[in-house]
This record gives structure tokens, sequence and C-alpha cells, in this order.
């Protein structure tokens, strides 16, 4: 069964058409990078995947279970679906620990004390385990983002969703990030990312979905659609950015 | 000064009075505000018309006209009968309540979308994301505003002397109308508050040091 199947999926704010016909497959441990000109709907695209956005028309299968169909428990299905957002949004009243136990605790998936043990390990990780009771405000963004990392993985997730998580970092930070995504690539974690770096999406991609005026415009492997690309749109698009 | 030292033992029974109302009528009127900011933001539009009318019925009238509803009028049906310190506590709690619904409001709705967004991709609940990250926030933000509003309730009950109930105002009437020593009494009855209101900002500006949002 598909970890992520997208059936012709539509997403309007107000009379303004964002999505205007998706359709796409992710298979377990896949990696696929989302990129596309800013507007293009490639956000809108990825929050339509755990409906933070809610879905005008077409259907979002998780694990084969339909999340517009209103009779499926949306917050079950989301603890299996984390999200990395590029803002962090960590929860800056609580310490880097309560953030990432909140959701485990909380759920009832585990008791306090093996939701710390697995924090840990969660921070080993991301490289960040002496950083367990300092507050977000006083980490680098770099920091943050991999404590947000972090704090998604505690829920055991089998997809993650990365929302542009590099775009809001200062240059030197970017690598420490990508570096533990890559890991969590390469450990088999099924993945969807919108991103501008292109440098990632060509060495970690399974696919490159290229998005623009709420279509795919094209999909394929990194190196066909880097290398040969077949739409002017993306052609276009790439001379800009490569 | 000998008539301001014999009227303190009455005045400070009259003192535990007023506290004694403030107290109650502060902590129903935060929960009063509570639920009304929830239904003020809820999704369901009954709830939103509900909130919406009550908060403007009584920012939309004087205190003492409340009041007045509340202990003359309600009584005067006879299916209730409030006597006159629970009409008081009442009063002050559904006007303290309105305005601390507003208060609410305006500090859930300054916490950022995406933390909403963040607590809810983990798979918690709404209910579960307003308890452990949105009004936790939220109340650290309001803090000052909350503790202007309870200085202003405070100040009200001193109106709750007008039904007759034994608050610190109305011992004051009292003694200085037995003594006629009125700028005496109503001097110390004015330094009396002071001093309860300036305690009161100082407990809450410690709050606020313990829970600073870092």
């Amino acid at each position: 069964m598909s970890m992520i199947r997208v059936e012709n999926l539509k997403k309007s704010f107000g009379d303004l058409e964002v999505l205007k016909d998706m359709s796409t497959v992710v298979e377990e441990s896949e990696v696929i990078c989302v990129i596309g000109p800013s507007g293009s709907g490639k956000s809108t695209f990825l929050r339509c995947l755990n409906r933070l956005e809610e879905i005008t028309g077409g259907h979002v299968y998780i694990e084969g279970t339909d999340i517009t169909d209103p009779k499926n428990n949306l917050n079950k299905i989301r603890q299996d679906v984390g999200m990395v957002f590029q803002q962090f949004n960590l929860f800056p009243h609580m310490n880097v620990m309560d953030n990432i136990i909140l959701a485990p605790t909380k759920l009832k998936k585990s008791d306090k004390e093996n939701a710390e043990k697995k924090a840990y390990e969660l921070l080993d990780k991301v490289g960040l385990r002496e950083k367990a009771k300092a507050y977000p405000g006083e980490l680098s963004g770099g920091q943050k983002q991999r404590v947000a990392i972090a704090r998604a993985l505690a829920m055991d997730p089998k997809i993650m969703l990365f929302d542009e998580p590099t775009s809001a970092l200062d240059p030197e930070m970017v690598g420490d990030v990508l570096d533990v995504m890559k890991q969590l690539a390469r450990e088999g974690m099924t993945m969807v990312v919108v991103t501008h770096e292109m440098g990632f999406a060509a060495e970690m991609g399974d696919r490159v979905l290229f998005i623009d005026g709420g279509y795919i415009v094209e999909e394929n492997v990194p190196k066909e659609l880097f290398g040969n690309p077949q739409h002017e749109r993306t052609k276009a698009f790439l001379s800009k950015v490569l | 000064m000998e008539t301001m030292i014999n009227a303190l033992p009455m005045l400070m029974d009259g003192l535990k009075v007023t506290v004694y109302v403030f107290v109650i009528a502060i902590i129903l009127g935060f929960i009063i505000g509570l639920v009304m900011a929830l239904f003020r933001l809820s999704p369901y539009k009954v709830l939103n018309w509900i909130a919406k009318i009550f908060i403007d019925a009584i920012r939309g009238t004087p205190f003492i006209v409340q009041l007045f509803f509340i202990y003359f009028g309600l009584n005067s049906f006879g299916f209730i009968s409030l006597d006159n310190t629970t009409a008081g506590i009442v009063t002050v709690a559904i006007n303290a309540g309105a305005y601390f619904a507003e208060i609410i409001r305006a500090g859930i709705q300054s916490i950022d979308k995406g933390q909403t967004e963040a607590a809810r991709s983990l798979g918690l609940n709404s209910t579960q994301t307003m308890r452990h990250v949105v009004l936790p926030q939220a109340f650290r933000r309001m803090l000052p505003t909350i503790t202007n509003q309870a200085i202003i309730s405070l100040k009200d009950t001193s109106l709750l002397s007008i039904i007759g109930v034994a608050d610190l105002t109305q011992r004051g009437r009292v003694e200085a109308s037995a003594t006629f020593e009125f700028f005496n009494i109503y001097l110390l009855l004015g330094i009396i508050y002071f001093v309860v209101i300036y305690l009161l900002s100082m407990l809450a500006s410690f709050v606020e040091r313990k829970f600073v949002l870092r």
C-alpha cells in the first residue's frame, strides 16, 4: 500500500484556486522533494497532506485512509505524519524536553519516563542532548529546527513532511539541519520535502516534483528532472535557480 | 487621629467582607470570562452569539444598573431570592466576566497560528492544544491587563454598599455619620483601599516575573 496517495487534489482560498488538480503517489521510504516558484502552491500542497488546510476537492489517502473523509479520526492519522515548519513553531513556554515529550505523554503513547528516555535518544540524533533543559528562546535557528525535527520524531511518525525547513535559517546553520534530514532519509523515513535547496533535492530525492500554477507540472528522478527537463516552465524555473 | 484608631476595628471587619466578595467574584468572573472567550472563538455560531450578546449587554450598561437589576429586578419576581451579598458577588462576577472575556479572547488571538498548527500536526486535539499550548502562553501575555481589570473590579465592590452590603465602604459610611469625622474616616478608607490595591499589584508583578515568557 502506498504511504501517500493524492487523487485530483484541489484547494481554493475563497475565489482563489491555489491547487487545481494534483495527483501523485508516495511509496514507503521514498524521499520526495517539491520545488517550484513562490506562490506556486507547494506549501499548500504539503499542508493538505495532513489537512492543516481544509481540502476543497479530491482525496488524500495516508496508508490507505482517506483523510478527507470526516468519519476518519484525523488526530489519530496526524500522529503518524510528522511535520516540520519553516518558522520552527517550538512552544516557547516549555523547555526543549517538554516540547518533545508533550505529545507522546498527552496522547498516552508512553509514560513520562520512557518519553524522556526516547527524547534523549532523539536529541542525540540531532546532536543537542546538552540543550534538553534550554528554552527555545535560548537556541539558534538551526538548533531550533533540529529540536523541531526531534519533536516530530517523538511520535514515531511513518511519514515526515518538511515545509521549507531551511528557508528561515542563516546560511551556516543550513548544513546541520540538512545533515539530520539526510540521516533520516538514509534510515528509510518516508519524506516529503518542500525546499529551495536544489542540492539536497538532487542528492537525496528519489523523485522531484515541480509544481507551478497549481499543477504538478513535472515529476521525475532528480537526474532527469534537473538534467533533462521536459516542460518549458520547468526549464525556465531551473535556469533561474541553478 | 483617635477617631481613626477607634474606627479601625470596624473598618477591618468591612475589609474582610470586601476581600471575601472580591475573591469569590473574581474567580467566578474569570471562569465566566474564559467560557465566554472560548464561546466567542468557537466555530459554532450560536455560541458566538450568546457570548457577543452577553459581552455587549454588560459593557453597554452601567455597573449600578446591573446591580439594581440583579438585586431588585430579579428578586421582584419571587422565584429566586438573592441576599444582598450574593447579588453583589454575582454582579461583580458577571461584570468582570464580560471584560475578562474580551481580554482572554484578544490574548488567545495574539498567539501565533503556527503554535496551533504545530500542536495539531503532532496529533493533539483542539482542547489539548488550547490547554497545553495556547492558553499558557496567552495567560502570560494577558497578565497585566487581567490585573488591571481585577483592580477595577475590587474598586467596583465599594458600590455594593448602596444595597447595604456591609463592606469596607459601607462600614466607613456608618462610622463617618456616627462620628461626623467625615474627613478623617474617608481619608482612612481611601488609605486602606490604596494599600490593598497596592498589595494586589505587587502580587501581580511577582507572578509576572515568575512566569516571564522566555
